[in-house]
This record gives C-alpha cells, sequence and structure tokens, in this order.
C-alpha cells in the first residue's frame, strides 16, 4: 500500500496530554506558596499515522505506550490536545454538526474488553439497533431487519437478539460489538486491543471475521494489539509505538523481515517460534519507563543496546529510511 | 452464516432469557427477611390507605368524638358501651384510629418526600459525574456544605420560617434528603462512565442526554433503589420528630410523631398508650422498610451472589 493519494484518515502531529486535576486544598496551599505537583503524563506525543482507503494498518507496542489513547482519538472519542485530526482530508475538529456526526459514524471503533462494552441493561438487539433508529437509518420493522442482517453478518444468530449481554459468550459478545459498529455502515473500523480477550480459539474466528468483512464490505482497519503475530496475520502496513511516539513505520513483510529500530528488533526477538531450536530468549532489558517521567532524548536509550550518547540528548525524528519505510533512530543517520 | 458454525448460546443458568427486574424479584423472592419485610410493610400501607374504611373512627370527626371518654386505658369500656382496643388520647379519640389515619400522613410524607428528593438527587448525581467541570464542582460543593449540618436542623430552621404544614414538611424533607442521593449517585455515574460501553455510546454519536438517560441511569439503578429504600425510612422518623418537636404537620392532621408528642405529658401518669402504641406502629414501619432496604443491597451486591 502507498501512503500516496488523500488517506481516508491521518494523524498529523497529533498529542494527548493528561493533567492531574488540581484540587482546592492545593490551590490554598498555592496561597501559601507551596508549588502545586502537576504532573503532567504524554499518552501520545506528536504522531504522524495516514491510513489510506481499505488498508489495514496495526499499530504495535507494550501496554501503556499510549496506544489506546490513539485509538481513542482517531475514533473521534477523545479530542487531541495537540495537532490535527483529518478525515477524507478534512480537519474534523472544524466540522459542522452533521458533518460531525456523518465522521463519528463512519470511523466506529471495536472495544477490548466484551464484558465492559455492551450496556448489561440493554438486549442485543437494543444495542444493535440503537444507532440506525435513533440516527433515522431505519425506521419501524427495518431497525429489526437491519439488526439480523448485521448479526447474520458477524456470524451469530439472530434469535440471540432478545438476550442480554450476560447470558452470552466471550466470543458472543465481541461479535455483538462488532455488529453494534457495523450497524451504522462504517468506512473505517479502529480495532483496539478486538481479540486480546477472547480465547486462542476464538480469536481466531474473530480475525478471520475482519477480514471477511474487509472484503466483503470495503472496510478500512487500525488494527492496536500488543501481539505481533496477530498483527503480522492482518495487517498491510505497521506502525511500533513505544512510550507515547511512533518509532518504526513500513509495510509489514519488510517490516518484520528486517526491523530498523532496536526497539523493533528487541521486540520481533522475543516471539517465539517453532522452528527456532536452539531457545535463547533475550528479554528486551530493563522495565518500560514511567510515563510521567519519560527519559530524556529518545525515550528508548535507556533500553537500547546501541544507545549513544547523542540518545539522550536529542530526540530522533520519524525520517524515511527507505521507500515507504520510517524509522525514529539516530542509527540511521551512521549508516 | 459467515462463519461455519455459529456460536452456540451459552450454556448453564442463563439459558433463560429475564430481564434483570424479573431475575431481582426472582432472587428477593428466595429470601425470608426480605418478604416477610415487604409483607409488614405492605399490611401496614394498606391499613393506611384502608384507614376511611376500616378505622372504628374519624378522629378528624369532632362529632364523633366523646370529651367524656378521655384517656381510657386499652380494653376499657366508655360510658356509651364502645370498647376502646388500644384506649383513647386525652380528647377522647379512639387509638386505633388515630394511629391508622397517623399512618396515612407518615406514610404519605415519606414516600413522597423520598420520591422528589430522589428524583432531584439523580438529576444532580447523573450530570455531575456525566459533564463534571465546574457543574460538578459547584453541585458537589453544595451538597458538602448540606450535609455538614445536621439534617435535623437545617427542617427546623426551614419549618420555623415556613411554618407547620404537611407540605412544607414534604420540602423539608426534600431539602434534607437530596443531597445523599446526589452523592450516592454520583458515585455509582463515576464508576459506570469509564465503562466503556459509554464510549461505544459517545461513538455512536448519541446525545448527552441519551448517553445520561437510556446508558448511565438504568445502571445506577441498583444504588438508587437500595438507598432509596432504607431512606424512606429515615425520611418517616424525620417527619415523626419534627411533628414531635412541634413544627411539622398541623395538630388538624396529626401523624405518629404528633401522637406521640400528645400522649407525652401522660407519659408519666402511667397512661402510656397515647404515646407507646403509635411509638409502636411507627418502629414496626421503619423497621420493615429498613429490613426491605438491607436485604435488597446484599441481593444487589455482585460480589455477595452465590
Amino acid at each position: 500500500m502507498s501512503e500516496t493519494g488523500t488517506p481516508i484518515l491521518a494523524l498529523e502531529a497529533v498529542g494527548r496530554r493528561f493533567e492531574r486535576s488540581i484540587d482546592m486544598a492545593e490551590r490554598l496551599l498555592a496561597l501559601f506558596g507551596r508549588r502545586p505537583d502537576r504532573r503532567t503524563v504524554h499518552a501520545v506525543d506528536s504522531a504522524d499515522l495516514a491510513v489510506a482507503e481499505g488498508e489495514v494498518v496495526g499499530l504495535v507496542g507494550e501496554s501503556g505506550c499510549g496506544k489506546s489513547t490513539l485509538a481513542r482519538i482517531a475514533a473521534g472519542i477523545l479530542p487531541p490536545s495537540a495537532g490535527t485530526v483529518r478525515f477524507r482530508g478534512r480537519d474534523v475538529a472544524g466540522l459542522g454538526q452533521t458533518e460531525r456526526l456523518a465522521y463519528t459514524l463512519q470511523v466506529q471503533m471495536i472495544f477490548q474488553d466484551p464484558f465492559a462494552s455492551l450496556n448489561p441493561r440493554q438486549t442485543v438487539g437494543t444495542i444493535i439497533g440503537e444507532a440506525p433508529r435513533v440516527h433515522g437509518l431505519a425506521t419501524g420493522p427495518a431497525v429489526a431487519e437491519r439488526v439480523a442482517r448485521v448479526m447474520h453478518e458477524v456470524g451469530l444468530d439472530p434469535s440471540l437478539a432478545g438476550r442480554f449481554p450476560h447470558q452470552l459468550s466471550g466470543g458472543q459478545r465481541q461479535r455483538v460489538g462488532i455488529a453494534r459498529a457495523l450497524s451504522v455502515d462504517p468506512r473505517f473500523l479502529v480495532c483496539d486491543e478486538a481479540v486480546s480477550a477472547l480465547d486462542v480459539s476464538v480469536r481466531a474466528q474473530v480475525l478471520n471475521l475482519f477480514l471477511d468483512l474487509r472484503r466483503d464490505r470495503g472496510l478500512t482497519y487500525l488494527f492496536i494489539s500488543h501481539d505481533l503475530s496477530v498483527v503480522r496475520h492482518i495487517a498491510d502496513r505497521v506502525a511500533i509505538m513505544y512510550l507515547g511516539r511512533i518509532v518504526e513505520r513500513g509495510p509489514a513483510a519488510a517490516l518484520f523481515a528486517t526491523p530498523t529500530h532496536p526497539y523493533t528488533q528487541a521486540l520481533l526477538a522475543e516471539i517465539p517460534r517453532l522452528s527456532r531450536r536452539r531457545r535463547r530468549f533475550t528479554p528486551v532489558a530493563g522495565e518500560i519507563p514511567s510515563p510521567l517521567r519519560p527519559p530524556p532524548g529518545c525515550h528508548f536509550h535507556p533500553r537500547c543496546p546501541h544507545a549513544l550518547a547523542r540518545c539522550r540528548d536529542e530526540t530522533p525524528a520519524l525520517r524515511p529510511v527507505a521507500p515507504g519505510r520510517w524509522s525514529a533512530c539516530h542509527l540511521n543517520d551512521q549508516a | 452464516m459467515t462463519e461455519p458454525s455459529p456460536e452456540r448460546p451459552a450454556s448453564g443458568a442463563a439459558v433463560t432469557a429475564a430481564a434483570p427486574a424479573v431475575d431481582l424479584w426472582r432472587r428477593f423472592r428466595g429470601d425470608g427477611v426480605a418478604v416477610g419485610g415487604l409483607l409488614v410493610f405492605l399490611v401496614v400501607a394498606a391499613a393506611a390507605l384502608a384507614a376511611p374504611w376500616i378505622a372504628p373512627q374519624d378522629p378528624y370527626d369532632l362529632t364523633a368524638i366523646d370529651l367524656f371518654d378521655g384517656r381510657l386505658a386499652p380494653g376499657e369500656e366508655s360510658l356509651s358501651g364502645t370498647v376502646y382496643l388500644l384506649g383513647t388520647d386525652d380528647q377522647g379519640r379512639d387509638m386505633v384510629s388515630a394511629i391508622l389515619y397517623g399512618l396515612r400522613i407518615s406514610l404519605m410524607v415519606g414516600v413522597v418526600g423520598t420520591l422528589f428528593a430522589v428524583a432531584i438527587g439523580v438529576l444532580a448525581g447523573l450530570t455531575a459525574a456525566y459533564l463534571g467541570r465546574w457543574w460538578e464542582t459547584g453541585l458537589m460543593r453544595l451538597v458538602d456544605f448540606q450535609l455538614s449540618f445536621p439534617a435535623i436542623m437545617v427542617a427546623l430552621i426551614l419549618l420555623a420560617i415556613l411554618g407547620r404544614g404537611v407540605d412544607k414538611v414534604i420540602l423539608a424533607i426534600i431539602l434534607v434528603h437530596w443531597a445523599q442521593y446526589a452523592r450516592v449517585i454520583r458515585g455509582a455515574a463515576l464508576v459506570e462512565r469509564n465503562k466503556e460501553y459509554i464510549e461505544a455510546a459517545q461513538n455512536l454519536g448519541f446525545s448527552r442526554l441519551r448517553i445520561m438517560l437510556v446508558h448511565l441511569l438504568p445502571n445506577c439503578l441498583a444504588p438508587i433503589l437500595v438507598v432509596g429504600t432504607i431512606r424512606i425510612a429515615s425520611a418517616i422518623s424525620t417527619e415523626a420528630t419534627l411533628s414531635f418537636l412541634g413544627v411539622g404537620v398541623p395538630i388538624t392532621e396529626p401523624s405518629l410523631g404528633l401522637l406521640i408528642a400528645n400522649g407525652y405529658d401522660y407519659l408519666m401518669s402511667g397512661q402510656y398508650w397515647i404515646s407507646v402504641f403509635p411509638g409502636v406502629a411507627l418502629l414496626i414501619l421503619i423497621v420493615a422498610i429498613n429490613l426491605i432496604g438491607d436485604r435488597l443491597r446484599d441481593i444487589l451486591n455482585p460480589r455477595l451472589r452465590t
């Protein structure tokens, strides 16, 4: 897939800060000269990511690296605190009410936890049919028809429409979540760890469902996972995220074959393989640093086996290293 | 089917489709104490509602009352040959009738006051939790401010200004109780609003009003039900206290609290029945309601589910 042409969704230098709010007691203390402890988390730090129509982009990273925040920004649930989100070339912050709704509905999100993502007080039929009914996409008996159609599409028996979520299995619930998203005819699905909470057997079925939907509906995906084997199975292009920054981006096959960023190399070395007889397991050294106090310069330098003096002071920019391949590492300059 | 084998419904007890309300009733029914409390409450409430038909005497009708029958002991026969089962008060009113009519007032004040207080508290708590920002800060500081005063003091001051009257007592109860509900509902709603189904609802482009009423509110109902039930008892006792202190309902519409106050002067003269029987009626009512509320809390607590 190329990065040319107008992408369906583009994140440009998108950042998201979370600040601890200061309560009244601290404000009083501030009057007496005690500086409040204003802790800021840069969950996402100037991330660039463009997704072309029909493409599946995988986003990989350890837990706590800002993947889910990026997903919510892409889906329009969280506003970015910096940068722009463009949907079909237009800045979503400047959209009017009707256009905003159109964007919201066209970009749907599939959530990680199939237990928490369904309203426990609604039946499956209500969960799936509510949005088409409220937004006037279907009225009267057409709502039930639409519900039955999407349920069939995701491999659920339409007779389950009268059930409550707690009466379904994990895989069924996740299918209900997918059906709910499909009920408003989206063009783009943001899947935030959508298969991580599922049993391995069900996981493969749901992944295949995503691929079927891509074929039948021409959907575009931003597929977020910490599981490299899942991403390798489904994605055309992959972006690797570390502590709020995208460190490497490129076509899936090339990136998995020859990773350029030391973090990607370390991640790939961790995938267990049957073919590798001699098991030499070398985990990424050290812990993921606290996002409250990220290391200066390149965030990865304390764990990087190739770290230079420069890595401590200077943040490497995401730069093209080969056609379609981008990497944020000072080592690329030396080669 | 797009899949070779559509997943089968989960097996086990969950196969039968049941609405949460039906499920709640099934578990409530299995609890002896809860059912007992409910039965007592229903009997008391039915007796109170049917007072005009089942009471031997209309205590509001002065022509039916004979001053010569004043302060007759329970079971004593009057000059006209009437037997007063629970005795009479100082004006010759039959205590059975007075208690039945008093229960009407007490229940009405408690239930109506609680309903309005719940409505206001739910509105305040839900909007505070969902909208946040200055609205939440303002509302919750107001709640803190109000809860820092003893409830009875706020009610006393209010009634001292407004004067007596059933409507004014209800107003005082609403004003004293709404803050409790607001705090409880906000707590429940804060937990729920961070769940992914709320994000999903936002993602589906629903209005904030719809998310609050259709998605958030139904999932906060359990604490509302529990606190609401227990607080009915508390509202009834607030009313009884106010009436006992002489600032509550007017003397023409005696509630249980006022009846207790009436008998207070004679308590030390051995004429216990004027105070004690209304007190027992109040006690039974409050204990029954508290038992129901207490059991509801256990039944609705997911951690205690077996």
